[in-house]
């Protein structure tokens, strides 16, 4: 029933184990087994971008009639629409396209940014890495186009990011575009 | 030989949780199993007193005071800033290594310790089928506190900004971003060096600190229901677990991994197991699955109480022209369902018990406290202040007599049990006759005097959960102050105390119990018959009242 006690330097002996036990439980789990998140022989490609497309129709000139029959406080001369057009991303490794989505808008009007984040493991090595984004209502083409060589070295985190205002597409942590003649980029 | 069925609805032992069909009472009674083995070593090693496996939520809480000051300390040379945080915790851990790396070590090794407290805590109680009925709120409240403690020892393990940090930063951000609920995708703060942004580890280190204050207000809200809840280990247990934890952190300091580094994905990771496990399967699984993972889970342990077999005993009920507003039933009740409030009626006394059925366990506790619970009460019908409806005293004192008219021989013996201890309907023989109830405190001592005087059995067995461990959490303490003379109702003076033996034991120790009663039956074979009617005796301590196990308080 338990309670038939040892006496006392078998009990604290006894003790010293229990709580060396435990210790050994809390210190061993606290870092082992050691756990491989990722082969040296591969490396991740990410594709993060958030990048607005145009709006769904060019904003139209309101004719003088058309604006004085709005109320007073609401007059314009222009009528823009909120809504944008997805935007379609694609992205193509050694001619393989890997990515090709049309990115739907966020937010509740379809007025915000489209979003895209994916991650791919490729194997380590030199790659023709081509990435496209149309932004506009055309139906055909694209409106930036980057294509590179890129050599792509052992759990290397490669992203590519796109900003407008920077030219268009970012691979790396690099912000400036273009820097290699292998290295293009283009404005459709 | 006698037919052990002569206990009839008390000693049944299939009222006995662990028993019976489902798979849930199938892994309880194979953990029940589990957990009585490992306790009765750690009796032996620790004594009931400092048994750990007795006190794992006082544990917890220990644990969490040494990460909460380890914590402040820490936090006292933390710089929160992509570069700033790794350099200031390998100040801790290097430079500063005989105060500030014991720290940290602390930090850590104390916030796994929670972990394992926590993990075995609520499986314990899931084992003892503690958590139905009205002691759902506590185990309900304690499902939050499960995610509360991964939640401050992932932000902890993030803070660190190495590349064990920048794996979970990544993990944990594009699992949350499954949820779509983000405006923009949280896991665009950790693609590049450039991107990441200090503010970041501000909310961070503001998360890891309110994570844990709130988990100290959900642990108060879990204790609400448990009268006089223990929050603090025994000193020298408390002690114990003080000197592992430091001698851990000496032996194996707590260090970082290289710094983080967003253009390189860290390869080999030697992941804290405890609060990093989920990780492994974000990586194996999608992110969604391991969504519905975690989510089922939780579900199913908010669930859980409720899964049949529901089993709700009644509530107990006061009679209030028995109750005189002693408060001893109140005073008594483990689980606070019973409360003080002023008389409703014309009698003469200032107070009256009143019982909150919803919080009630049905334990019986009030019973066995209430003064005018005595079965020598004939010439009014025994109908005590407060009893339970399922199984009323007056029941138990009609079955006390069925029993022992059926005893023979010269050592008959009645056992009292516990329905949660062990089964003590098992034991019945032709001397031997058992009553089995819901708690062994729900015996009103006076019954052990009645047992004796009026000649039922020639020794009386009081049998509940080990030492420590009572299912109902005070049974077997308030018992064992009770028989000593400390508590009212106290057994009387004139009751001789070497016809009465105390064994607190499992479901899992019958075999000792059984061979403890053959003693003690032995024992009572060679004392000279009483000669009726009884004489006073003079008091004994219980521990004297045979050679088995006295109570350890
Ligand atoms: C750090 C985490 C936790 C701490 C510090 C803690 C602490 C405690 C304490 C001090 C008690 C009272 C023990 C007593 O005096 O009888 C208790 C009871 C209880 N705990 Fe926890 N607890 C924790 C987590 C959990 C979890 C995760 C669950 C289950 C989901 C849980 C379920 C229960 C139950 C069911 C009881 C009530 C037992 C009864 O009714 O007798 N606890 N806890």
């Amino acid at each position: 029933m338990g309670t038939v006690q040892m006496r006392s330097f078998a009990k604290y002996l006894g003790q010293g184990i229990v709580y060396a036990l435990i210790a050994v439980l809390l210190g061993v789990f606290a870092d082992t087994p050691a756990y491989r998140h990722f082969d040296d022989d591969k490396a991740e490609l990410t594709l993060s971008l958030a990048h607005s497309g145009k709006h769904v129709r060019e904003c139209r000139r309101l004719s003088a009639a058309e604006i004085a029959a709005l109320p007073p406080n609401m007059r314009k001369p222009v009528d823009c629409p909120r809504e944008r057009v997805p935007v379609l991303v694609e992205v193509e490794l050694d001619g393989q396209l890997i990515v090709r989505e049309f990115v739907p808008p966020s937010g509740l009007f379809g007025d915000g940014p489209s979003q895209i984040y994916k991650n791919f493991v490729i194997p380590t090595g030199s790659y023709n890495l081509v990435v496209r984004l149309r932004e506009s209502t055309r139906d055909e083409g694209f409106d930036y186009q980057r294509e590179a060589r890129v050599v792509i070295g052992p759990r290397q985190r490669f992203v590519i990011g796109f900003r407008a205002e920077a030219g268009g597409f970012i691979f790396g942590a690099t912000t400036e575009p273009a820097d290699s003649p292998a290295d293009t980029q283009q404005l459709g | 030989m006698r037919a052990p069925t002569r206990t009839e609805t008390h000693g049944n032992p299939t009222r006995r949780p662990a028993v019976g069909g489902g798979p849930v009472a199938f892994v309880q009674g194979r953990l029940r199993w589990g957990f009585e083995t490992v306790e009765a070593v750690l009796d032996r090693i620790f004594g009931p007193a400092w048994n750990p496996l007795y006190q794992l939520g006082a544990l917890g809480f220990f644990y969490y005071w040494v990460v909460a000051v380890s914590g402040i300390y820490i936090y006292i040379f933390f710089d929160t800033g992509t570069t700033e945080a790794y350099d200031s915790v390998q100040y801790l851990t290097v430079d500063q290594w005989y105060l500030g790396g014991v720290m940290r070590s602390l930090h850590r090794y104390a916030s796994d310790g929670m972990i394992l407290m926590m993990v075995v805590h609520m499986l314990r109680e899931f084992a003892l089928d503690r958590y139905r009925g009205a002691r759902w709120f506590t185990w309900v409240t304690g499902t939050p506190i499960l995610w509360l403690v991964f939640v401050a020892g992932i932000t902890g393990y993030w803070m660190v900004w190495d590349q064990l940090a920048q794996y979970i930063a990544i993990a944990s951000t594009e699992w949350l971003d499954w949820l779509g609920i983000f405006g923009e995708a949280i896991a665009r703060n950790f693609l590049t060096p450039t991107t990441l942004d200090d503010r970041f580890f501000t909310l961070l280190t503001f998360i890891h600190i309110v994570a844990p204050l709130l988990l100290l207000l959900v642990l108060w809200i879990h204790l609400q229901r448990v009268t006089k809840p223990r929050i603090n280990p025994k000193r020298g247990l408390a002690a114990g677990t003080f000197l592992m934890l430091v001698a851990l952190s000496f032996v194996k300091p707590a260090v970082s991994h290289p710094p983080a580094d967003l253009t390189v994905v860290p390869g080999v990771l030697k992941l804290d197991w405890f609060y990093l496990s989920a990780y492994p399967l974000m990586d194996t699984f999608s992110n969604g699955a391991v969504w519905a993972f975690a989510g089922v889970l939780t579900f199913m342990l908010f669930a859980l109480p409720w899964l049949p077999p529901v089993r709700r005993p009644a509530a107990a009920v006061v009679d209030l022209n028995n109750c005189n507003g002693c408060e001893r039933c109140a005073n008594d009740c483990p689980y606070n369902a019973i409360i003080m409030r002023p008389r409703s009626d014309a009698l003469p006394f200032e107070q009256e018990a009143s019982v909150h059925a919803s919080l009630c366990v049905g334990c019986g506790i009030c019973a066995g406290a209430c003064p005018t619970s005595t079965p020598f009460r004939r010439a009014s019908e025994l109908v005590p202040g407060i009893d339970l409806p399922d199984r009323s005293l007056r029941a138990l004192r009609d079955e006390a007599d069925a029993v022992a008219a059926g005893l023979a021989g010269d050592a008959r013996v009645m056992v009292f049990g516990c329905d949660h201890a062990v089964p003590v309907g098992r034991l019945a023989t032709d001397g031997i006759g058992t009553l089995s109830l819901p708690c062994i405190a729900a015996v009103p001592p006076s019954f052990i005097d009645y047992v004796l005087s009026r000649d039922l059995a020639d020794g009386v067995v009081i049998t509940g959960c080990r030492d420590g461990e009572c299912f109902n959490r005070y049974g077997v303490a308030w018992m064992t102050a009770r028989l000593l003379g400390e508590r009212d109702p106290y057994l009387r003076k004139r009751v001789p105390r070497e016809r009465i033996v105390t064994s607190w034991a499992a479901a899992s120790d019958r075999v000792a119990l059984e061979k403890q009663i053959e003693t003690f039956r032995a024992s009572l074979s060679a004392l000279p018959k009483p000669s009726a009617p009884q004489a006073p005796q003079a008091p004994q301590a219980p521990q004297a009242m045979a050679d088995g196990d006295g109570p350890n308080a």
